[in-house]
């Protein structure tokens, strides 16, 4: 029976020690700025779309995560961001990302931002194109205005004089 | 005994509203020509030409069935510009709401009134995704509406017209710049211009330096700019000006914050070599004064609640958030709850002051204007020495704004009408916001943000709202623009028309 004790304490000192880390459960973008004061300095897991551009500062970057509510920049390793593929924007639904880091309510590093500075990050959902066709609709009802409003310019031009 | 208008007052008004709805129909094809053939979206641009279209046919329709060469009355000038805004408002959010980023018209009514008032409360929804066209409209929306709607078409398709002069001083614009008004407004539009071009460049160039791809560098920095330099607190991206997470970018930002809210006579004299003049005139001296003391309040709050922990950090944040509300922009670096959550109400309660006093007159700037608040000191310093002075004392008090005048009963009167109008807007929104459940202190935030035409935000504005506040905040935005007087004339002009005889 001691024996058993003993393996199963080891086991779980082994599965905390050496075990692939493994994310706690994601908070919102809303939770953080909501109770910013009681998750400053904390390790928080963050999930949204990478959007708009990834910029480039020496060693690191800036990504900015949106997770529906709103974005949150995150200050990442330039090394870490390389699977990024896609940015969210009208033309792109940007790749899904997972990140795990210290969140700041008010980083020193970064003259008071509200940002995440990442320890690990990963990429959940891959994103893709969303480029959207001209609506036939909207083409057809387009030109017709366009005819209407030449046509009607060209009456007024002909009886300009008239009051 | 209150006399109807006329047929021909209608007319009159109706011939107006047709040039300016034409006027605003053309600038709506400027989006659709970027976004068709540089932005390469279509469907967009299409939405562009489906909104111009019905604008310019509207227009037409109106001044050609309204066509007349009667001179123009003050109180019709008046009925104009007030009407002309309404209509803007309602013709400019078409094609916002064909891109499918609204819950309803009304929230692109709320955005389009926002931007062309240089408000810059939103109820985008997913900003992030919506296209560059779209969002190009977005930021023209306030540089058009910064110089004036009316001004601008009219100057522009009524070359000559007696009624310009009029119109220019019903939409709150009260100095020229050069003798005719004509030449004034476009001179206005040739500043503008010039300092866009120069604002894209500065900031184009430093949207490269902090990684930022050379395109989106620079259409950032033009929309930057205009929401900017007009006073609007638009931005291409979810989070404003967090997104860039940089100092440079905020420093270079304040700087076009300040320049847009001071006034374009002082940019002229600037500009023609009369240096001095910023020293001089009344508004300088009372905006260095008022931010000054303003920034004591917010500081002094921002350090005593604990806001932040490092003196340069609060000083980045106090400051860019009190210049931005100061000079009316609304530009943010912090998500809107913090401000309720971790400012604390003394350095809340700064930011509502500088918000509601504003900038300069004859600016893109809201808020009731330094012009009006140094008037009213001398004022105050006027009576204050009467009473304490003998009888025989002869009291007269000189301020300079453009030239050295003597105070009169008049201007004071005049001054303080407005300035009494604008506090009612305050807080009139303010009690509707509290009537519908809201705390008292974020109404006044959100009221005072509206009506004084900043955009700061607190949390109330957002697409969830009683539509009765979004109706509320946009008689705000569109009174606080038009300094409150016009939309009086407005509504005189409708009781005259339903119980005139």
């Amino acid at each position: 029976m001691k024996r058993i004790l003993f393996i199963c304490f080891f086991g779980i000192l082994a599965h905390v020690f050496f075990a692939s880390p493994s994310y706690a459960q994601t908070v919102s973008s809303l939770e953080l700025i909501n109770n910013a004061k009681q998750y400053d300095g904390k390790t928080v897991t963050y999930q949204g779309e990478a959007i708009g551009d990834i910029m480039a500062r020496g060693e690191h970057a800036w990504i900015n995560l949106n997770d529906g509510y709103t974005a949150i920049g995150v200050w990442v390793r330039k090394n870490d961001i390389k699977d990024i593929a896609y940015l969210g924007n009208y033309r792109a639904k940007g790749d899904i990302i997972e990140v795990s880091g210290i969140f700041n309510r008010s980083c020193p590093e970064h003259g008071g931002d509200l940002d995440i500075h990442a320890r690990e990050i990963k990429k959940i959902i891959p994103g893709g194109p969303s480029f959207s066709k001209l609506s036939v609709k909207k083409f057809y009802i387009g030109l017709s205005l366009t005819f209407i409003v030449l046509f009607l310019y060209f009456i007024n031009f002909l009886f300009r004089d008239k009051l | 005994m209150i006399l109807r208008p006329q047929f021909n007052d209608i007319r009159n008004i109706g011939y107006y509203l047709g040039r300016i709805t034409l006027g605003l129909g053309l600038t709506m094809f400027v989006p659709f020509i970027i976004g068709l053939f540089l932005f390469k979206e279509p469907d967009p641009a299409f939405d562009f030409l489906i909104g111009a279209n019905i604008t310019v046919l509207l227009g037409l329709i109106l001044s050609r069935l309204c066509k007349t060469n009667r001179d123009l009355h003050t109180s019709q000038a008046m009925v104009i510009v007030a009407l002309s805004w309404l209509i803007a408002m309602a013709l400019g959010a078409i094609p916002l709401f064909l891109s499918g980023h609204y819950n309803s018209f009304l929230d692109t009514c709320f955005e389009t009134m926002s931007g062309f008032t240089t408000t810059g409360l939103t109820l985008v929804q997913d900003l992030d995704h919506l296209s560059l066209t779209h969002n190009l409209w977005r930021h023209l929306g306030p540089f058009i509406g910064g110089q004036g709607i009316a001004v601008i078409a009219i100057s522009f398709l009524v070359g000559g017209a007696n009624g310009t002069l009029k119109i220019y001083l019903g939409e709150a614009r009260d100095e020229k710049l050069v003798p005719n008004v004509i030449h004034t407004a476009r001179f206005i539009w040739i500043i503008s211009i010039a300092y866009l071009i120069a604002g894209t460049i500065i900031l184009g160039a430093v949207g490269m330096f902090i990684g930022l791809p050379a395109g989106s560098a620079f259409f950032h920095g033009a929309c930057i700019f205009m929401a900017g330099f007009d006073t609007a607190g638009f931005a291409p991206q979810t989070q404003n000006i967090l997104y860039y997470h940089s100092l440079a970018f905020e420093i270079i930002i304040i700087v076009f914050m300040i320049m847009g809210s001071l006034n374009f006579n002082l940019h002229y004299r600037l500009l023609t070599g009369d240096r001095k003049e910023i020293w001089k005139s009344i508004e300088t001296r009372t905006l260095l004064l008022v931010v000054m003391l303003v920034s004591l309040v917010a500081m002094s709050g921002l350090k005593h609640f604990g806001a932040y922990s490092e003196t340069m950090t609060m000083f980045r944040k106090g400051f860019f958030h009190l210049i931005s509300g100061h000079t009316t922009t609304g530009y943010m670096t912090i998500y809107a709850q913090q401000f309720i959550k971790e400012w604390g109400n003394i350095a809340l309660a700064g930011i509502i002051i500088a918000m509601s006093l504003g900038g300069c007159a004859c600016s893109t700037a809201g808020g009731i204007k330094m012009l009006r608040v140094g008037i009213i000191y001398k004022a105050l310093r006027e009576d204050l020495k009467r009473i304490l002075l003998p009888d025989s004392a002869v009291i007269a008090q000189r301020f300079h704004h453009i030239k050295t005048m003597f105070l009169d009963d008049k201007q004071v009167r005049s001054v303080l009408i407005v300035t009494f109008g604008y506090l009612l807007l305050y807080g009139l929104g303010t009690l509707i916001g509290v009537g519908l459940g809201y705390p008292l202190l974020e109404s006044l935030f959100e009221s005072t943000s509206a009506a004084g035409n900043v955009g700061l935000s607190c949390g109330i504005t957002d697409t969830a709202m009683p539509a009765i506040l979004k109706i509320t905040y946009i008689i705000e935005m569109w009174a606080g623009r038009l300094e409150i007087i016009s939309v009086f004339a407005l509504v005189g002009f409708i009781v005259a028309f339903i119980k005139g005889k």
